[in-house]
């Protein structure tokens, strides 16, 4: 993805998703396996096996009835960039470069032709936002119709994860590029789950523009890391020195807390 | 044998040579590369031109705009249209999953007529002419016999210009029997017209309430407008509106309240009352509407008082007393509160008494008519339409009661209970029903007591499915001629279910025909024609896009350019108009009914002590349980914590597992007075002691391998209970029993 281009100031792309909002109706991860043409098989209840580049988890406070309280935490990739711009853990790993930062958006790419599915990066995720195709995708008669030109399907043996849509900021790019325009509008840009959320939980946007509602909600300290300003917000496993681009809000503090316990991704574990 | 230097080479080059000549290390690459290439059989979408098509969804009740990408001729993308008012760019799981609906193996790809056994899903092709003269020959044989009103007509939606067309073709044809699958709607409708005396549809202005009791409704799991619900909720965050959510269980709506209030099952409307009765024993209710704008307040203060302290209340529902004063305290003195009920996505009404109780805490308030209250809305008429011709025999049959009892002496205020005709066709009561038509509803997966709704289709003689998936009520039909699907067809969409505006989409054909199926509306119209004489002049229309035109022609021109028509300005009608009652007020006493049965708790089946415990449906927002089965992206999202394999997961109290010997996984049979079924349990915090809670929507044995023969429908296991007084359907549960597999 070193090839997006020159193209205005370098982004760092993210969200921030309100966890106070989200209603855990899943209408993102369907938007998402809609736009990016992921597969699907007879039987999905092996989550270990199931692709889902954003995965909604379920987090309880561990209390009793009637004290349960349960709360849905949307998991995309964490785009992370780590101590310094591209040391994203499977970045890092990656012994075919099939996974690379992009230094112009801020997004970890995945090139499918260049993966030979070693499966390094999948160790290496701490977020379990990586899935291994073990099988080749079959559609059944007459669905590859919907499928969408600008992602390719991939194949088995390959690994594949959430890429913030990226054949939309290319069509973006492409779009405002024709019209003479060296920069993008927030709008202009937006992934498939932000764009379909019912509850308007997800936002995205350039974290380093300070006209972007990301940017002005998660406040990141970009001298710190990205960490966020905004008391509110939080990210996943902070304590890795990650430095993701994916900022929850939450006004609960068992929440703010569970998020800490990296189990909570463990699929095992919480996996609704 | 020595080993010489010479026999060691022989014996080494002819290894090399035997591997080489192997298949192995050639199979080894081959899979290699296999594993890690791209391959032919892999797809390769074709691109093409990129458009978006505007539309309006059908898939359920909700009616979101949605806007669809093309790619060339292909569908490749269902998004929300952002300027469409109620969705505003949101979209549900099940709409989003549209284009598996569209071109998915469940199409129906031809008219068919059944082959072998009903159910069987064996058929033979016919043609459209052949198709439609054989059902019109049917049809005009009962006709013929002086028979039409044992004909009856089912369809989901009550509202819209292809229910008004089937209710328009069985009135010429002389049937009274034109039904819609029950729904919490005419609950409401019967709320309505009994304590406001208005013949209209409820609405609720959620954006400004800013007090929500909801008494067990699931208004984020797709009660009313999924999508619009989802976004009021958010407002409400914003707006720091409170909701208080009452259930049994943890739902996702409860888990998003700012309180979870657990309730036993079944007495939502006792705690409505004990509610009601703290605001009235507290004087916390609303004078100026209570005094001079009600009738009836006496009865229903004497009927509440007598029965409904917080001490009884308490006992009955399982609530705190501290609770129930301090929700009715809370209530009375928030600016806008407002009560509402339906249980879950509303898919069974529920005992009338319910919505009376619920319904008379917003009077209790004063929030009727006002903003962030419920409002009295008119309902969408098709107005374009002249009255259709009716001959003799049409008199006749219409003058006949109908098969489900509506408007019968015992039930004079309901619009339409399908729910009982199993019932009446187990009894032949009034009459048999020789022939049904099912529009766009999966009555024998999608209602409680399938069994009987089962053995009701199997009295039918002949069944006409519109179906455009092979469904369940679709599979046990004689003939199905298949609907276009949801993208290929015009078909105006009025927004009910709760809104509180006026607002009529358009939903408008996205790709051509895939398969060799006809709109229903033309259907319908070649039908009547075929029949001739006052049917075909009552259905004149040369196809259904005049006919649906002719409908909607004061608002045509603007449907067709921005989608939708909306009454922004719309305000309900003032206190002293309101209320078309005799007393010409609102009406406490519910038009003379005994208030003390009304409010009696609905009891449920199989109360023989050898039950413990109590199975209740939940509706999962991630799971369709309507006339639309879930599609594979649907089902792919479903918990493992709900579906394992092909096997359900109960939800359990871990106390009550554990009393029962159960832990997280174990294998059970889930035991009901209708039957058996095989299940798993997960334990969960997020459910009252006692009670077994399982999804509805699963175990479906139509439609596909993503879907089929996984988990169990909770219809199998609960049945339909009456309710008395109204004759809706009041099922919440069943008395159950888990035992070890």
């Amino acid at each position: 993805m070193k090839h997006s281009g020159n193209f205005g100031k370098p982004k760092r792309y993210g969200m921030v998703i309100d966890l106070d909002k989200c209603t855990g109706c899943g209408a993102c991860m369907v938007a998402c396996m809609a736009e990016n043409n992921v597969p699907f098989k007879e039987d999905e209840s092996k989550k270990l096996d199931s692709i889902s580049w954003l995965q909604v988890y379920r987090l309880t406070n561990g209390k009793p009835y009637p004290d349960a309280e349960v709360c849905y935490l949307p998991r995309p990739c964490q785009h992370c960039a780590g101590k310094h711009e591209g040391h994203s853990p499977c970045v890092s790993v990656c012994p075919a470069t099939a996974t690379d930062y992009d230094q112009q958006t801020g997004i970890v790419s995945q090139i499918y032709t260049r993966c030979f599915g070693c499966r390094y990066c999948m160790g290496a995720c701490p977020y379990h936002a990586r899935h291994f195709n073990w099988w080749d995708p079959v559609w059944p008669k007459g669905m590859e119709k919907y499928l969408n030109p600008d992602v390719s399907a991939r194949m088995r043996g390959i690994v594949e994860k959430c890429n913030f849509c990226f054949q939309r900021y290319q069509k973006a790019t492409e779009k405002a590029h024709a019209e003479g325009r060296r920069d993008l509008e927030e709008n202009e840009y937006q992934t498939a789950c932000t764009q379909a959320c019912p509850a308007g939980a997800i936002i995205f946007g350039d974290l380093n523009n300070p006209k972007h509602a990301v940017h002005q909600i998660a406040k990141p300290n970009l001298k710190k890391g990205g960490q966020p300003q905004n008391p509110k917000a939080f990210r996943l496993l902070e304590e890795l020195e990650t430095n993701t681009k994916v900022y929850y809000l939450s006004s609960k503090q068992w929440v703010q807390d569970a998020i800490h316990k990296p189990h909570l991704l463990d699929q095992k574990e919480a996996h609704h | 044998m020595k080993i010489d230097r010479r026999s060691f080479l022989a014996m080494s080059v002819g290894g090399a040579v035997g591997t080489a000549l192997t298949p192995l290390p050639w199979k080894i690459q081959d899979d290699l590369a296999i594993w890690t290439q791209m391959w032919p059989w892999t797809p390769f979408p074709p691109d093409g031109e990129n458009t978006y098509v505007n539309s309006v969804s059908t898939l359920c009740g909700g009616g979101c705009g949605i806007t669809v990408r093309k790619v060339g001729e292909r569908a490749v993308k269902i998004e929300g249209r952002e300027d469409y008012p109620t969705n505003q760019g949101g979209i549900c799981n099940l709409c989003a999953s549209g284009l598996q609906m569209l071109y998915g193996p469940t199409r129906i790809p031809y008219p068919m007529k059944r082959l072998g056994e009903r159910g069987a899903n064996q058929w033979v092709r016919l043609s459209w002419e052949e198709a439609i003269s054989m059902v019109a020959e049917q049809l005009g044989e009962i006709r013929q016999a002086g028979q039409p009103e044992t004909v009856a007509c089912l369809s989901t939606r009550p509202y819209g210009s292809m229910p008004a067309l089937l209710k328009r073709f069985m009135t010429a044809y002389g049937s009274p029997n034109f039904m819609t699958t029950p729904s919490m709607m005419d609950a409401y409708d019967m709320t309505l017209k009994r304590m406001h005396g208005v013949d209209g549809r409820m609405g609720f202005d959620l954006e400004n309430a800013d007090y929500v009791l909801s008494f067990g409704s699931g208004l984020i799991e797709g009660w009313g407008n999924t999508v619009h619900m989802i976004r009021i909720n958010s407002k409400w965050k914003d707006t720091n509106a409170v909701l208080k959510q009452i259930e049994p269980r943890l739902s996702n709506t409860a888990a998003k309240a700012d309180q979870w209030i657990p309730i036993l099952p079944g007495t939502e409307g006792i705690l409505a009352l004990g509610i009601g009765y703290v605001i009235i024993k507290e004087s916390l209710y609303d004078y100026d509407f209570v005094n001079n704008f009600s009738a009836g307040f006496d009865e229903f203060r004497r009927a509440v008082l007598s029965g409904y302290s917080p001490g009884n209340v308490s006992k009955q529902t399982g609530v705190d007393q501290s609770t129930i004063v301090a929700l009715a305290r809370e209530f009375a003195r928030a600016r806008r509160p407002l009560a509402l009920c339906g249980r879950g996505q509303g898919t069974v009404p529920g005992g009338f008494g319910e919505y009376v109780a619920v319904h008379a805490l917003n009077a209790l308030v004063g929030n009727i008519n006002r903003p962030g209250g419920a409002w009295a809305m008119p309902r969408p008429e098709m107005d374009g339409w002249l009255e259709p011709v009716l001959d003799a025999p049409a008199e006749a049959g219409l003058a006949k009661p109908r098969l489900d009892g509506a408007g019968s002496a015992a039930f004079p205020f309901a619009g339409q209970l399908f729910n009982r005709v199993p019932v009446a066709l187990k009894a032949g009561e009034p009459y048999p029903c020789q022939a049904l038509l099912v529009y766009d509803a999966n009555p024998l997966f999608s209602m409680p007591g399938s069994g009987m709704v089962r053995e009701a289709l199997q009295q039918i003689p002949f069944i006409l499915s519109f179906a455009s998936h092979m469904d369940e009520t679709a599979m046990m039909a004689d003939i199905i001629l298949p609907n276009l699907s949801h993208l290929e067809r015009w078909e105006d969409v009025p927004v009910t279910e709760g809104f509180h505006r006026p607002m009529l989409g358009l939903a408008q054909p996205v790709v051509d025909p895939q398969f060799d199926t006809l709109h229903a509306g033309d259907t319908l119209l070649q039908l009547a024609a075929a029949l001739g004489g006052t049917v075909a002049a009552s259905l004149p229309w040369e196809n259904y896009e005049a006919c649906l035109k002719e409908a909607l022609s004061p608002r045509w021109a603007e449907l067709e350019d921005r989608g939708y028509w909306i009454d922004e300005n719309f305000t309900p009608d003032d206190w002293s108009l309101a209320f078309p009652t005799v007393s010409g007020k609102f009406d406490f006493a519910v038009s003379g009914a005994d208030l003390k049965t009304l409010f009696a708790m609905t009891a449920p089946q199989g109360d023989d002590g050898s039950y413990n415990l109590k199975l209740i449906p939940y509706d999962s927002v991630r799971i369709a349980n309507g006339a639309v089965g879930s599609p594979p992206f649907l089902i792919k999202i479903v918990s493992d914590k709900v579906l394992k394999g092909k096997t359900v997961l109960v939800e359990v109290n871990p106390e009550t597992a554990r009393a029962a010997g159960f832990g997280e996984g174990d294998q059970a049979v889930l035991k009901t007075p209708l039957g058996d079924a095989a299940v798993r349990v997960h334990l969960s915090d997020g459910l009252m002691p006692g009670l077994v809670a399982m999804p509805r929507g699963l175990g479906h044995t139509a439609y596909d391998r993503y879907l089929a023969q996984k988990g169990v429908n909770a219809n199998d296991l609960i049945g339909s209970v009456e309710d008395t007084a109204s004759g809706l359907d009041a099922t919440w549960g069943i008395l159950a029993s888990l035992v070890k597999a």
